[in-house]
């Protein structure tokens, strides 16, 4: 299977970008055997077999590792790759460019692109930043008019841009915003109208700005392909009687999730309308001011009991604590809670919980205490997820979990592999019983409050509960560190955590060996975010070696200089590296405020705000 | 399910080893494992070709003096240490309140946001912009308009930047934030209706069309039912009518 220059361009004359998807027998691209019987047969090339097998084979392939390990191999499966590739992953939209992604993938339906860095969520960024939607969907609109599904990660998205993706891919069926803003009810209210395929529409934490436009009219009046309906963090009120209409004429309709402005009467009504619902998020739970005697009267528990088929269960934004046995018939089955919104206290927990046998992922406010979480880890045993969010996300308070519920969820839930703990004090104790007790944990993010706090039991640094984790937990992908911690808690780090790909440290270290343990040690890095830290240019020169194979570097309040930043950008030209200040009023002091550096293609981006340089 | 496919490459093992690994093409081969790049296989491939992603990295990394940094990293050191040592539990009592950081703790502001929202209902607190005075806000040509909450601003300027914000996608010409307009100032008003392409306009409890800028702030939300941006020319007829408003209240 050599790279026969003649089979590959008659390959690429015949090659029809915009014909749909692969056709075996349209691929059978063979010349004619001109012989003197006046015969016509046709003889496949024997690399156009190979081309076929491939093509065919290469379909099966589905994780875009495997696939760019393929297109590696040689010319033809390159080729090959590219025309068979179906979903398009894009981790960083700076890192390739509409135009070139669009020119080598040409037969895609279904795109995922991720924007702002994590950090942008919790203000670390000026506003505008950038990872506009606009030319990502301008450029799809002419080269993927097949295109079917949509998901996007903190990206700028705009009514238009909406509006465009609408009118562009007449088979359109999945659009998936998470973390996204810049659009309104207006572009929501075009995507409902013109996708008359429209199988999913989820919003996920992103920011809706209210136009006063009733977007639920706007979906079609007939019976309607939805399958998905997410749009709990849409803070606008919606036309519930719009709502109970379209959820009737949605027979296919298995997640619904309300926002906060449903009340749980209407609630009620949508749930007697759709028992077939797999997920749904109960909006308020609450009586709004609507008709507070009605609602209460209402027969839920028999509501909830005829859904048989419930497995996740999110929404109690404001929620009547009294009502919560309602959901009792459903907690055997449920493999999934969400009640990070719900400020219930252990008490109000317990009754639930111990019904929830097969519980997976458990999202919770620490409202329960480390008394709740004794009751989760006595009753769920086949707990992967838990997410433990503060209801006071300050520093100085005293905290209502510590390392006692840390303990307890790590000795009674056993195949735990992601964590997320938000606490004000901890040990090492516990963190080191984690670690043992929990040998499949992939993701452990441990977030003590208190800044620089150490064990508070023994007043040293957490360097050894972290080591352990990453010296136990020997399939730990993402890490996120926190406390009173030394260098030697990033030795530990660099020395166990092979397989650290995300890492997120705030706070920590004591000098440049802590950010060159992680750059020399650390193989698989790919995302590093850091703030707050005594790191400096010498330990970023630490990482010239690797930056090519991150996705990105992010590093806010260290001490880096613009000359050593500019070092980096001069030693790696495909390297775009941003320089910014957080705060435009404030002088440029001695260090840099935010550095943001990433692997592209393109080099520097046309669309830098001006708080933004790049070296 | 991952098949975790991965080059076989001679004279290597199948991937790990030193920097970079062989896990997919997603991590790039780096020079340990050097796969043949298209540009020594193929001459009609452009330079734009994404195999220039396997760079052969043999940096010469100079050993610079770093002296002066370490330094720096010391004193900072230093000075977090003294940090740390008053928050150590020496003594029972509290470690002293701190100043609350930007963005720390890591909890996204949606959920920040919710959460003040719920205890605020429940505890019956009315915390600024708990009663919201949301208007709609059109501008002319835009094909949506917006609401604002009103109380979510304290001046004019912060105003008049969220709107700046809000319609900059449809703004035509030299407009955006550049182009708002300074209207705490009368004065600088009647000289920027000739110069500016719009102007913001609001219509008061009475029903008339006023121009924003010309009361004080508070009484300003106080009165405003909705917000228009309109165009230079439509607003001019306006101004007389704002001057003798004005002159009439004071």
């Amino acid at each position: 299977m050599g790279d026969d220059p003649s089979s590959s361009s008659q390959m690429s004359e015949d090659d029809d970008d915009r014909s749909p998807p692969l056709d075996p027998s349209s691929s059978n691209k063979a010349r004619n055997c001109s012989s003197g019987s006046g015969c016509d047969y046709i003889i496949p090339y024997p690399d156009q077999v190979l081309e076929n097998v491939l093509e065919n084979v290469l379909c099966f392939l589905t994780a875009r590792q495997d696939r760019n390990a393929a297109s590696l191999v040689c010319k033809s499966w390159y080729r090959a790759e590219a025309l068979t590739r179906s979903g398009l992953f894009i981790g960083n939209c700076y890192a390739v460019s509409p135009r070139r992604a669009t020119a080598r993938f040409t037969r895609v339906r279904a795109v995922s692109i991720k924007g702002k860095p994590r950090f942008a969520d919790f203000n670390l960024m000026p506003p505008n930043w950038g990872a506009h939607f606009r030319p990502w969907v301008s450029a799809m609109a002419k080269a993927y008019p097949w295109l079917e599904k949509v998901y996007l990660k903190r990206m700028s998205v705009t009514d238009d841009d909406l509006a465009l993706l609408a009118e562009s891919f007449p088979g359109f069926k999945e659009l998936l915003l998470v973390c996204c803003d810049g659009f309104g009810t207006s572009g929501l209210a075009v995507v409902a109208s013109k996708c008359r395929q429209l199988k999913v529409l989820d919003l996920i934490e992103s920011e809706v700005l209210d136009d006063d436009v009733d977007w639920i009219c706007c979906f079609p009046e007939s019976l309607t392909c939805l399958e998905s309906l997410i749009f709990d963090c849409v803070e606008c009120h919606i036309n519930f009687e719009a709502l109970e209409r379209l959820v009737m004429r949605s027979p296919l309709l298995k997640k619904l999730r309300l926002n906060r402005h449903v009340s749980i009467g209407q609630l009620h009504r949508l749930m007697v309308r759709a028992p077939q619902l797999t997920h749904l998020g109960t909006g308020s739970f609450s009586t709004l001011e609507g008709n507070p005697q009605g609602d209460q009267e209402l027969d839920y528990v028999s509501a909830f009991a005829a859904c048989k088929s419930l497995v996740c269960l999110s929404g109690f934004r404001e929620i009547l604590p009294d009502q919560l046995p309602a959901i009792y018939p459903v907690c055997a089955n449920l493999t999934n809670l969400n009640f990070s919104y719900a400020n219930i206290t252990a008490e109000q927990l317990i009754p639930v919980i111990r019904h929830c046998h097969k519980l997976q992922i458990f999202w919770v406010l620490d409202s329960v205490c480390d008394e709740g979480l004794k009751a989760v880890a006595a009753t769920c045993k086949e707990l992967r997820e838990l997410r433990v969010f503060p209801v006071n996300a300050r520093e100085d308070t005293e905290g209502p979990v510590s390392e006692v519920g840390l303990q307890a969820i790590s000795e009674g839930c056993r195949k735990l592999q992601s964590i997320l703990y938000f606490c004000q004090r901890m040990t090492n104790a516990a963190v080191i019983a984690m670690s043992k007790n929990c040998p499949d944990l992939v993701v452990f993010r441990l977030c003590i409050m208190g800044r620089h706090r150490p064990d508070h039991a023994t007043g040293e640094s957490m360097d050894e509960g972290f080591g352990a984790i990453v010296m136990n937990c020997k399939k730990l992908t993402r890490l996120a560190v926190s406390g009173l911690l030394t260098d030697q808690a990033f030795s530990y780090i660099g020395q166990f955590g092979k397989l650290v790909r995300t890492l997120s440290v705030a706070f920590a270290g004591d000098s440049d060996m802590g950010l060159k343990y992680l750059l020399e040690g650390c193989p698989k890095l790919q995302k590093l975010e850091i703030r707050d830290s005594p790191f400096g240019d010498s330990a970023l020169r630490s990482g010239l070696h690797h930056y090519y194979n991150m996705r990105f570097l992010w590093m806010s309040s260290c001490l880096l200089t613009r000359e050593g930043c500019q070092d980096v950008a001069q030693a790696l030209p495909r390297l775009v590296v941003e320089v910014m200040k957080s705060d435009e009023e404030e002088e440029t002091g001695e260090y840099v405020d935010i550095l943001y550096l990433y692997r592209s293609l393109e080099g520097q981006r046309d669309d830098i705000p001006k708080f933004v340089d790049i070296l | 399910m991952e098949t975790e496919l991965r080059l076989g490459l001679p004279g290597g093992g199948g991937g790990g080893g030193g920097g970079g690994g062989g896990e997919g093409g997603g991590d790039q081969v780096v020079v340990m494992m050097r796969k043949r790049v298209f540009s020594e296989t193929e001459s009609q491939i452009t330079t734009d070709d994404e195999s220039s992603a396997c760079v052969d990295l043999k940096l010469n990394l100079s050993s610079k003096d770093g002296s002066s940094t370490a330094e720096k990293s010391k004193s900072l050191m230093m000075n977090k240490n003294k940090e740390k040592n008053v928050d150590l539990p020496a003594d029972p009592a509290k470690p002293p309140a701190k100043a609350q950081v930007v963005g720390w703790p890591p909890v996204r502001s949606f959920r920040k946001n919710m959460l003040s929202a719920q205890k605020s209902s429940t505890t019956d607190e009315s915390k600024a912009g708990g009663n919201a005075a949301l208007v709609k806000v059109s501008m002319d040509g835009a094909p949506y308009l917006r609401k604002v909450d009103l109380n979510m601003y304290k001046t004019y300027p912060q105003l008049s930047d969220a709107l700046a914000k809000m319609f900059s996608s449809f703004t035509i010409g030299n407009c955006g934030s550049q182009g708002t307009i300074d209207f705490m100032n009368e004065r600088k008003l009647m000289d920027l209706l000739n110069d500016s392409d719009y102007i913001p306009t609001y219509e008061d409890k009475d029903g008339d069309w006023m121009l924003v800028g010309d009361v004080p702030w508070e009484m300003f939300v106080e009165s405003c039912k909705r917000l228009r941006i309109m165009k230079g020319k439509e607003a001019v007829g306006l101004a007389p009518r704002a001057m003798e408003k004005c002159k009439n209240r004071s």
